[in-house]
């Protein structure tokens, strides 16, 4: 359907076309609820207090970081990878063992300016090493290779004490300061957390209209034509794990910066299963569901042990309550609450709705 | 095999000199200087034998996992849920009445009506949606994890090994020789041969039952192809259920094997995940010989691997997931 769209762009020779051109390649723009979005996360801090605008908004754009890369990869490859938060934790080891931090035998002591280009590089490459070893299968295997990989560097990280300091982890991790500003105090670590949010969203929207990625969707939908037509379409995919990768180390590194310590439960299983619910309950075909969904997420795990003790529950069940959440979105809507919205809408303005939004299909 | 042979001769030599290498080193005793390179023999046979029973248990695992697979297209992580649950209740049975046998039993049923419940009431729905039917196998195995955290707490639990079968026993390898000429015997636990020596029994077990019986021909018939089977006149939903309860009970059984020779606590279950995840990477998807030598590959390489090498030793499993992965991308001894 993407493919459709953009041949059917022309070039008209008056100046509004420039300015439709704009729109359709930001169709944001014209959106009044994404200007009134934004507007709120960009006053924020004067709303909200330092609990709520890290705990929350800042956490919620990281996870959201983390997702938007499974998403991109999903949503428009077709490969589901469970390996996301694996690339995001190693590009945060990667900064606690380059950078300084509280255990001097490992860390290198590089400055943050030397130390995060480094991690980002590493974990790239790292995810891009995974990628070409997942492209190799198909489908379903997808998923089996990256979960094995998530768990292999898991068991690794609580094996190995050399480079990551075995099942303590490493701790107190520097955070960047410079301009006389310290860069992880509240209210500068959430401009930091949205400015890298709001760059890997309409990188992951541009590069989805770009013809790398129409082909990606291409490759996507019938691989096999794709190739007939002369797409190298390994190539294709593993590029798209090479630039998914980049988007989750740039969220490991601001996680690391987040908590200041990285340990393996950081990269543990359950946390990469996590990235994979925030992606499909959100929703994996647009870039704006994996936000929705850590919002979800991070407000559940914040809250429910309250609202279950409330209820008069043991408020341990939070992982319970996740998961039959997770089990419900899967049953009842295959576009996670995107679609459950979308649907919705559609329902209501059925005499004059056109077609149903939304190029990318899954499931 | 003789085609194998002659398809690859490079490998097969290889192959055979490996294998040639291995059983001398089993076998022969060691001269001083090998010992002075790499330890004592009896370490290195308690690795081996540690990693042979080991690979035992992961191909009890494994192989319902691949056989659901290669049946019904469903990859079910949910599978190391199952075999938690199966060592729980073996615990629980073990606890109440005393009797090990009698664990195994009610262990294989209650984890294969847990899955005739999952095929009928859950994955019967979404038939041939491979992605949805293997989401819903991840929530479900969030939910029985929480479950089983619940009920059980997160304490550490170990089924008691039976009176008859605690013990060493000696085995007829020499490992060292005395100064005075006397040979020292290998002296190993007979409950992991017991154990091992089932494992062996009930896989080949499984391959009679496949490649002899009428239902295991249907079974072979479906793994290639379900539509076909279908039109035929099969009543393939019903072998789905048959199939779906036999690989949960055997995850069942490995719970209360591996609650026996290791411990059952909350993680156990990710950890014989990811295990029968790369022993079916490895051996080749939906094949239980496969799943056989998967297992035993990567239980040595994890057991060698622990002692020779102890911080790296999830590493070797990894690089042979690669490396297979790299040469052939369908598993070992997969046909497709």
């Amino acid at each position: 359907m993407s493919l459709l769209q953009s041949t059917q762009l022309r070039t008209e020779p008056t100046a509004s076309a420039a300015r439709r051109a704009l729109v359709r390649a930001w169709p944001e723009l014209q959106n009044p609820v994404a200007w009134l979005v934004a507007l709120i996360l960009v006053i924020m801090p004067l709303i909200a207090n330092g609990f709520f605008l890290i705990e929350i908004f800042a956490t919620t754009l990281i996870l959201g970081i983390i997702a938007l890369s499974l998403m991109f990869l999903a949503g428009y490859g077709g490969m589901v990878s469970l390996m996301q938060l694996t690339i995001a934790g190693f590009a945060g080891y990667m900064v606690a063992v380059f950078g300084m931090s509280g255990n001097a035998n490992i860390s290198l002591g590089w400055p943050w300016w030397l130390a995060t280009p480094m991690a980002l590089a590493l974990a790239t490459i790292f995810g891009t090493l995974g990628g070409a070893l997942a492209v190799r299968t198909e489908g379903i295997y997808t998923i089996m290779i990256t979960l094995a990989i998530g768990a292999a560097f898991y068991y690794f990280t609580n094996q190995n004490w050399a480079i990551f300091n075995g099942h303590t982890g490493i701790n107190t991790v520097a955070t960047p300061y410079f301009w006389g500003i310290d860069w992880r105090a509240d209210i500068a670590f959430y401009y930091v957390t949205l400015g890298v949010a709001a760059i890997c969203y309409f990188a992951v929207q541009y590069v989805s209209r770009a013809p790398f990625g129409l082909a990606l969707q291409g490759v996507r939908d019938n691989s096999r034509r794709m190739a007939a037509l002369g797409f190298n379409t390994n190539a294709h995919r593993v590029a798209a794990y090479a630039f998914a990768s980049f988007i989750a180390a740039l969220g490991g590194v601001l996680q690391v910066w987040n908590y200041r310590q990285i340990s393996p439960g950081s990269v543990s299983v359950g946390a990469c299963i996590d990235i994979l619910i925030i992606a499909v309950v959100g929703g994996i075909t647009r870039p704006i569901g994996p936000f929705i969904g850590a919002f979800i997420f991070v407000i559940l795990r914040t809250f429910a042990l309250d609202l279950l003790v409330k209820f008069g529950l043991d408020g341990n069940r939070f992982r319970l309550l996740i998961g039959l959440g997770f089990l419900a979105i899967v049953f009842w809507s295959s576009d996670g609450v995107i679609g459950l919205w979308e649907r919705w809408r559609w329902r209501r303005r059925k005499p004059s709705a056109p077609t149903r939004p939304g190029g990318g299909r899954h499931g | 095999m003789t085609r194998f042979i002659e398809r690859h001769p490079a490998w097969a030599l290889i192959a055979i000199i490996a294998v040639a290498v291995l059983i001398w080193l089993v076998f022969a005793i060691w001269p001083p200087g090998l010992e002075q390179a790499i330890g004592r023999k009896r370490v290195f046979l308690n690795a081996v034998f540690n990693g042979i029973t080991l690979g035992g248990l992961y191909f009890l695992v494994a192989s319902g996992f691949t056989l659901i697979f290669g049946l019904m297209r469903n990859v079910n992580l949910a599978h190391g849920s199952l075999y938690l649950f199966g060592g729980y209740i073996g615990y629980a049975i073990s606890a109440w009445t005393g009797s090990w046998i009698l664990s195994f039993i009610v262990a294989f049923i209650a984890a294969a009506l847990v899955g005739v419940i999952l095929q009928i009431v859950v994955f019967r729905r979404m038939e041939g949606q491979d992605l949805r039917q293997t989401m819903v196998t991840i929530g479900l195995s969030i939910v029985f994890a929480d479950l089983m955290l619940w009920v059980f707490g997160g304490d550490f639990y170990q089924i008691p090994t039976p009176s008859w079968l605690i013990g060493p026993v000696q085995m007829p390898l020499v490992t060292a020789v005395k100064s005075s000429g006397e040979p020292v015997y290998l002296q190993y636990p007979l409950v992991r041969l017991a154990i091992f020596a089932a494992s062996c029994v009930i896989g080949i077990a499984m391959w009679l039952a496949l490649n002899r019986t009428r239902i295991g021909m249907i079974v072979r018939a479906g793994v290639d192809d379900r539509d076909i089977l279908a039109a035929t006149g099969v009543r393939i939903q019903l072998v789905f259920v048959l199939v779906f309860a036999l690989g949960a009970g055997l995850a069942g059984i490995a719970g209360v094997v591996g609650g026996t020779f290791q411990s059952l606590s909350p993680g156990e279950d990710t950890r014989f995940l990811l295990a029968s995840l790369v022993v079916v990477i490895v051996g080749g998807m939906g094949s239980i010989p496969g799943a056989a030598l998967g297992a035993v590959i990567i239980g040595l390489a994890e057991q060698l691997g622990s002692v020779y090498i102890p911080t790296y030793a999830i590493v070797v499993t990894f690089l042979i997931m690669v490396l297979v992965l790299a040469l052939r991308p369908q598993g070992l001894l997969a046909r497709r």
